[in-house]
């Protein structure tokens, strides 16, 4: 039978929103995580680790998202583990952040003059050191904006999470199409909510992009 | 260009000890096919004052730059402090840890403040204690004359100031021997003066100095040996009252010429 979109349509769609939102926070700690890691081997000197991490990158650039949820959720059923789709978006969505993230870093540490590093390693720090107190420092500054940038990326990604089961916003928004009918309406209403989830933080990226333009003294 | 030092040095040579600090051998080092230290054969030993001079591209930063191998030489060996620079990273921490490097960029820390700067390296390299890290970064901003300066940001100190910092950041870790890579090229000349009588003070201490300068100033007054290199090649070396008055090369005659006619 079909229902018509009503209020308790609606409060179902944003209850599916703290879903979108774990998912969101969870792949972007784990992400950021691993693609701190990433980051440092990018710019290591050692070349095996420097080639490693740009493998790593290469591979979850060029290949779909979707087709990354799908390796990590079946992948792991062929391999006779039992992942849930929680889990499997969790995971995925953790290795493709960590690989757009360790490749934003990248850019933001090598941003960091090349005096800087020079002037370290010329009083004795080592590259662990070297890192922790010198040029990652500086490297954070120049890393807030397109971080926050790349988390509005992420929010969207999480859709893609509906189609392997997960029910977050999206699904959510497909069961309650299968229900009444009225697609338009119904994505629309999903669209509108995800716009409002990621506008504040586009515009923040934009004032975080400003505030550190600006001349430093 | 020519400054005046009311200064001992012109007069007869000191006397060096006869301890080598920093011994190249053969030295040389291409960047792809171009060549940019040509068989550099150097010997500097314990409390000498050596200026390197030459044009721009001679390759006189690479050299000094060599010896705490922010760039790496390919061919022949460099030996400081008796610890021969191979792939072995003991040996080049060994070294860095001796040498101290001054930029004409400065290089200070942005996100540090002065005195924080000063200790970094005692405390993370050499494992000095917080206390004793702030006691020596003290003594040694009290030796450049800017231990007022010790809370602020390097941003909120001018150049010839900041070069001080840099100089006092290097001496924190007590360092056998001074590199000086253009220290005062990026200064506004009236900031100058403020640095070089720091170097002035340092040579007078006893510190084993290399530094690539144009100032002929500080050259004649201060160096014990004026090395003029030119295309990656030590042209000639010689003491500064030989250097300046009596050149050998042509080369060095033509340098001398231009640098000194402006």
């Amino acid at each position: 039978m079909i229902r018509s979109f009503g209020y308790n349509e609606f409060l179902f769609l944003l209850s599916a929103v703290q879903w979108t939102l774990a998912l969101s926070v969870i792949a972007f700690i784990g992400g950021a995580t691993v693609g701190l890691f990433v980051a440092l081997g990018r710019t290591s000197t050692i070349k095996p680790v420097r080639l490693l991490a740009t493998g790593y990158i290469q591979l979850f650039q060029g290949t779909p998202l979707l087709m990354q949820l799908f390796l990590v959720f079946f992948g792991a059923t062929v391999m006779g583990i039992d992942m849930n789709p929680w889990a499997a978006a969790a995971l995925g969505l953790t290795l493709n952040a960590s690989a757009f993230l360790g490749e934003i870093w990248r850019g933001c540490i090598q941003a960091v003059p090349r005096g800087q590093w020079e002037a370290a390693s010329a009083l004795g720090l080592r590259f662990p050191g070297l890192m922790r107190y010198v040029i990652l420092p500086q490297a954070v500054k120049v890393a807030v904006p397109p971080t926050v940038g790349f988390l509005v990326q992420l929010i969207k990604s999480t859709s893609l999470a509906a189609i392997i089961g997960f029910t977050e916003l999206t699904r959510a928004g497909q069961i309650v199409n299968n229900a009444t009918f009225q697609p338009f309406l119904v994505f629309g209403i999903v669209a509108a909510i995800y716009f409002v989830l990621c506008w504040p933080l586009s515009l923040l990226s934009a004032r975080l992009e400003q505030r550190y333009a600006a001349p430093a003294r | 260009m020519a400054m005046a030092f009311d200064h001992a040095g012109d007069g007869a040579p000191r006397p060096i000890s006869s301890e080598v600090v920093i011994r190249m051998d053969g030295v040389q080092k291409w960047y792809d096919s171009f060549q940019v230290l040509k068989n550099i054969n150097l010997e500097v030993h314990k409390g000498e004052r050596i200026v390197i001079c030459g044009p721009s591209g001679s390759g006189k930063s690479t050299l000094i730059r060599c010896i705490n191998q922010l760039e790496k030489h390919q061919q022949g060996t460099i030996t400081v402090n008796g610890i021969t620079l191979d792939s072995q990273h003991r040996h080049l921490d060994q070294v860095r840890r001796e040498v101290g490097m001054v930029f004409q960029q400065f290089n200070l820390f942005p996100h540090l403040t002065v005195l924080q700067n000063c200790m970094l390296a005692p405390m993370k390299v050499r494992g000095t204690t917080k206390a004793e890290a702030e006691a020596i970064a003290m003594k040694y901003l009290q030796r450049v004359r800017i231990p007022d300066q010790a809370h602020k940001h390097p941003g909120q100190l001018s150049g010839g100031q900041q070069q001080r910092v840099a100089i006092a950041r290097s001496l924190c870790m007590n360092p056998k021997v001074m590199l000086f890579d253009e220290p005062t090229s990026a200064l506004d000349p009236e900031m100058v003066k403020e640095v070089l009588d720091t170097m002035i003070g340092l040579a007078e201490d006893g510190m084993t100095m290399l530094c690539v300068t144009h100032e002929m100033g500080f050259a004649k007054s201060v160096a014990d040996r004026v090395i003029f290199m030119d295309r990656g090649e030590i042209v000639e070396e010689a003491s500064p009252a030989e250097f300046f008055t009596n050149p050998k090369s042509e080369r060095t005659r033509n340098f001398l010429g231009q640098i000194l006619s402006h």
